[in-house]
């Protein structure tokens, strides 16, 4: 045992106090008390996202869990706020499929990059890392990382190390989208499993990724403290604050009363009304179109009222979207098609989404239905839920929308989580009480999470989510085309032509997008809020 | 006495058992999907289908109860099915928490609703009653969670003199008894403690005023006993059923409030509970319940024996 003399613990203790008083103000462990700036932020998460790699908690736990402790493959470009986001290298420099057998990509691995415990990141830990996902057998397989990655890569058929540096993805058919669904997968470190006893919950507290960020302190429930990795490969994003602290606010009025009390510097999703009060308090509120829509998802099994297209897009132009902007204090986008205006997939749909309440009622007339005589149907939808925005009000105003074109409405109500259990059992299911359509807000950033996953045939329930149970052999057929669109321009053009036809035919009733809204104290700088559900918190700085 | 209690300790057990049926039983048939937590919202019903079976809900119910009552009485709770940690561990680091909170909110509502009850009670009908007895009715009417976001309005945002959320500086895992930590603990203590303070008032003033009435006091007062000397004769008589009442008190504190604890985010077994009913996490919302429940029945017998010593008679009947 040291011994510790009288003045060498009067000197730590006082280093100690010294430390603790600076950090005291902020809530932080003495540690964090130096240069740098420390950022606190409040997230809508009840807990820590999983951190042992595949995150849950949905693109909030990637976006505060992921992409900050660890990096895919191949990750997203997270540098701009003025374009969607495309994709960029990250553990693998390069990426191309074999022309003699497109079932086989070969995947270049970044030398010299190292996991936070100081091993070094090869193909043989990127096959480490699959099979954790994939492999039940494996020593490594985590169930709850399993449970989140698996249904992101289904393309994936096998996997195997070339050499250190080089590593072969096969897949069960050609599909240009798999750098898609790679981007999904986070790699942690084999050592650091080794290390903590091959055990995924002990590895929970001390995680190793290869990310710009390392977790420094963890309190279940309650914190999570990141510091920046200076190893980091990539060195124009190694942070620039010397701590982020995470706390999990789930109660969007505590979130804010936590920003004005000076408890956090930024918050996730403040409560809309409190938008305008605290933008005159001189927060910072910022915003950007991000791959979100909020949608209903038409049934269109035999039967459903919403086979008849005049129907479909009689809906979309009833649908009053700068009435919808007024009730949301501006937060919202309004819908031009599925995917956000501007999109680079966006392409060039004929049937332009409008308010025309005339052109309606013309439709609804041709389709046999009018206001005195109107066509009734029952929509499901929650109270609230993950990216549902204000469900109930937002629903009533297009259910009068619809009543002024010959729609009767009746909302069934559902809980958030028996929702999402109908729109995985198809809308033929029992379950889904005879509605003909679900209010369902979507994550659309790749080509599977935005278009395949919705309407192709092989994608029906209990195989996909497919809730409608939509079949149409030219969108099949487009999604093929997609599939093989291995240079890049060519699947821009193959997904433009998708979201033409979701528009043309008016697919989807397509009503918002949102906009990501966070509060920030004016000391919070450099922020590049980028249109991803994910972002990059490197470059921000707390000034003085 | 000891036989007394021997037998209130035996009475307990088949409760027990009940409790755990109960809450395996209404945990289970509420609508969701015990997954939700783990799976994203796009994962497809195949592979529901094959988490239900990595995680053992694809056995029967009467299978899955058996196994985890055998297992509780061991004491593991099993594991949390959103983070993987154990359930026990988790349930006793939040109600930790609790308890301290609800130390605090008992103390602040045992004090304040017997000053108040006595108070009103000893002076029936006059001003000081009727204002005792107004805020007392405030403390039971009042819905916590608005007066916890008024206060948290006031003292946190317009006057920043009390944080609004958290457990202190460094999370709940770092506590110490500083002001630094108490700071954090006010606001909700005190929405916390208003209910139990009217009620406790409201029992108190009728105890008194039921006990001033009886004719023990006028022998009492004709025996030339002064004010003090019979207030305190009033006191022992109403001290049993004061003792009851903040015991039923201090349990449903110690169950936590779901919506104190989330408008405070304090890190205790309702914030606890919340997570696992949003999550659908089974294991979780069973073990928390099962062990509120533990405390309540516990808390229970700890009154009755107290009641008991305190009032021999109780025993007696």
């Amino acid at each position: 045992m040291t011994q510790l003399d009288r003045r060498s613990f009067l000197a730590s203790s006082a280093g100690a106090a010294a430390g603790v008083a600076a950090g005291a103000g902020l809530g932080l462990s003495p540690a964090a008390a130096q240069a740098g700036g420390v950022l606190r932020i409040a997230m809508t998460a009840s807990d820590i996202p999983l951190t042992t790699g595949q995150t849950d908690q949905g693109g909030e736990g990637q976006r505060f869990m992921g992409y900050t402790v660890y990096d895919s493959l191949i990750n997203w470009d997270l540098s701009r706020s003025d374009r969607s986001s495309s994709l960029t290298p990250g553990l693998a420099t390069k990426w191309e499929v074999d022309p003699a057998n497109t079932n086989r990509w070969i995947f270049t691995i970044r030398e010299g990059v190292q996991f936070h415990d100081g091993s070094t990141f090869t193909a043989e830990a990127a096959v480490w890392n699959f099979d954790k996902l994939l492999k039940e057998d494996s020593p490594q397989f985590d169930r709850r990382q399993s449970a989140q990655g698996r249904s992101r890569i289904p393309s994936i058929a096998g996997y195997r190390a070339l050499s250190p540096g080089v590593l072969e993805i096969t897949t069960r058919a050609p599909d240009a989208t798999l750098p898609y669904q790679v981007a999904w997968i986070m790699f942690s470190s084999p050592a650091q499993w080794e290390a903590m006893g091959r055990n995924w919950d002990a590895v929970a507290l001390r995680p190793s990724g290869t990310g710009p960020w390392r977790l420094d302190r963890f309190v279940p429930r309650e914190r999570a403290e990141l510091v920046p990795f200076p190893g980091y490969w990539d060195k124009a994003r190694v942070p620039k604050t010397s701590r982020m602290v995470l706390l999990p606010i789930p109660e969007a009025n505590a979130r804010v009363a936590a920003l004005r009390g000076g408890q956090v510097d930024w918050i996730e999703a403040p409560a809309s009304d409190a938008i305008a009060s605290l933008r005159q308090a001189g927060f910072q509120i910022t915003a950007n179109a991000y791959p979100h829509n909020w949608t209903w998802h038409f049934a269109r099994n035999p039967g459903s009222p919403w086979n008849d297209v005049r129907v479909r897009r009689a809906a979309n132009l009833a649908v009053d979207r700068q009435g919808m902007k007024q009730l949301l204090a501006d937060m919202m986008i309004p819908a031009e098609g599925f995917l956000t205006p501007g999109h680079a997939w966006f392409g060039n749909p004929t049937f332009k989404l409008r308010t025309d309440v005339d052109a309606a009622k013309r439709l609804m007339a041709e389709a046999g239905f009018t206001p005195q005589r109107p066509l009734r149907t029952k929509v499901l939808i929650a109270p609230s839920g993950s990216g549902q925005m204000q469900p109930l009000p937002m629903n009533e105003l297009i259910q009068q929308n619809l009543a002024d074109v010959g729609f009767a409405i009746e909302f069934e109500v559902v809980e958030w989580n028996t929702l999402i259990n109908i729109w995985r059992a198809g809308a033929a299911h029992p379950s889904s009480r005879g509605a003909s359509a679900m209010n369902y807000s979507y994550f659309i950033q790749d080509p599977f999470t935005a278009f395949i996953r919705h309407l192709a045939t092989e994608l029906q329930p209990p195989a996909g989510t497919n809730w409608g149970l939509y079949s149409d052999p030219d969108m099949d057929r487009l999604f093929q085309d997609l599939r093989t669109a291995f240079d890049p321009a060519a699947l821009d053009r193959a997904m433009q032509r998708i979201h033409e036809k979701y528009v043309d035919e008016a697919l989807f009733l397509m009503v918002t997008h949102d906009v990501g809204a966070r509060a920030m104290h004016r000391r919070v700088q450099g922020f590049v809020q980028a249109q991803n559900w994910f972002q990059d918190f490197s470059p921000i700085t707390i000034a003085g | 006495m000891l036989a007394y209690i021997g037998r209130r300790v035996v009475y307990t057990v088949p409760i027990m058992l009940g409790v755990s049926l109960v809450c395996f039983a209404l945990v289970h048939i509420s609508p969701g999907d015990p997954l939700v937590s783990v799976l994203p919202a796009d994962a497809s019903e195949q592979l529901r289908l094959t988490m239900m079976r990595l995680y053992g809900f694809d056995r029967s119910y009467p299978e899955q109860f058996g196994l985890w009552l055998w297992r509780a009485v061991q004491g593991d709770l099993g594991t949390s099915i959103a983070t993987g940690r154990a359930v026990a561990t988790e349930v006793l680091r939040a109600a930790g928490n609790t308890l301290r909170l609800a130390a605090l909110a008992t103390v602040i509502g045992f004090v304040f609703g017997c000053l108040f009850g006595f108070v009103a009670g000893y002076f029936r009908d006059s001003w000081v009653d009727k204002l005792a007895s107004l805020l007392s009715v405030i403390g039971v009417s009042v819905p916590h969670y608005w007066l916890g976001m008024v206060l948290v309005i006031v003292f946190s945002s317009q006057l920043g003199w009390l944080p609004a959320t958290g457990a202190g500086p460094g999370g709940s895992s770092s506590w110490v008894w500083d002001w630094e930590h108490v700071s954090h603990m006010v606001l909700p203590a005190i929405t916390m403690s208003v209910i139990p303070m009217g009620i406790i008032a409201r029992t108190v003033r009728a105890l008194v005023a039921e006990i001033l009435a009886q004719e023990f006091v006028i022998g009492l007062k004709a025996r030339g006993l002064n004010e003090v000397g019979v207030f305190a004769h009033v006191v022992k008589n109403a001290a049993p059923t004061a003792l009851a009442v903040m015991g039923l008190q201090l349990g449903y504190l110690l169950g936590g409030s779901i919506l104190i604890e989330t408008v405070f985010s304090w890190p205790g077994t309702g914030f606890l509970l919340n997570a696992a009913i949003f999550q659908r996490d089974l294991p979780l919302l069973q073990g928390t319940i099962l062990v509120l429940a533990m405390f309540f029945v516990l808390l229970n017998l700890a009154v009755d024996v107290v009641q008991t010593m305190l009032d021999p008679r109780i025993e007696r009947g």
